[in-house]
């Protein structure tokens, strides 16, 4: 016999109160990350060149823009899980430890939020 | 006499093995892209703020000590990736014997080490040597 509530079991998130979303978002930001990375890595090779003119025709295209907006927001949101859990593994310091999850995160976000905004700027076309 | 035959807490006895470097390297990797991430989103935002600031972040990565961190974060990209899809084959249950984790852990090492040194040099080629 269990002692957990029918509510409590119906809900699935056990002593954590978070469930398994922690493990599945980092899987599937994973999964998303193994094509976003591979499509990266294909386009620096065969960019030919880091002139501003050829990085910024590579970036305005409306497919690349999407995909290279995917891909900041899919790694900030992976390197969000991923080092939560690095965090929590190493430092014991309550105090520490809220600190410094709360100061990734926050970096994670204005990056995140900055990279997106520079690829709407290159795709709208705002750089000279 | 008994106390020999005591169990001791995992973190005393456990043999170091191959199993531990491929997992603490994950990690080392993870968070190296993390650093890698700010790194990328500097670029793109020096993209879009024009020809001259994009020349100058260029220069600036083209750096020898920034050479030697980007050379950093993609042998760790090409590891974690690599890495990465194993471990996901080990979410779904696969490849769990000892023996086939233990070709794949050495496969996916050396692997992501010469994607890296080939991705290095076709990159070095693209950006026309120095910078």
């Amino acid at each position: 016999m269990s002692l957990r509530s029918p509510l409590g079991r119906v809900l699935g998130l056990g002593s954590a109160k978070s469930g398994s979303s922690h493990w599945y978002g980092q899987r599937v930001s994973a999964v998303a990350l193994t094509l976003l990375g591979a499509w990266f890595a294909v386009s620096l090779a065969t960019l030919g060149s880091f002139e501003h003119a050829r990085v910024v025709g590579w970036l305005s295209s409306p497919l690349q823009s999407v995909l290279a907006a995917l891909l900041v927001i899919t790694a900030a949101w992976h390197a969000a899980l991923g080092l939560q859990v690095v965090v929590e593994d190493y430092v014991a310091a309550k105090g520490t430890r809220v600190v410094v999850l709360l100061a990734i995160r926050f970096a994670l976000i204005v990056a995140a939020v900055t990279g997106v905004l520079a690829v709407l700027r290159i795709a709208f076309g705002v750089a000279a | 006499m008994a106390q020999r035959d005591r169990p001791l807490s995992p973190f005393l006895h456990y043999r170091w093995q191959y199993t531990n470097t491929l997992s603490i390297l994950h990690r080392i990797t993870g968070v190296l892209l993390g650093a890698g991430f700010f790194l990328l989103v500097y670029w793109l935002a020096a993209v879009a703020a024009g020809a001259e600031r994009h020349a100058e972040a260029v220069a600036r990565l083209g750096s020898p000590s920034f050479q030697v961190v980007l050379f950093g974060i993609l042998l760790s990209f090409c590891y974690h990736l690599l890495n990465g899809v194993r471990h996901l084959f080990f979410d779904a249950g696969v490849g769990f014997e000892r023996a086939t984790a233990k070709a794949s852990g050495r496969a996916v090492a050396i692997a992501a080490v010469i994607l890296g040194v080939v991705l290095w040099f076709v990159l070095g080629a693209s950006l026309g040597g120095a910078a």
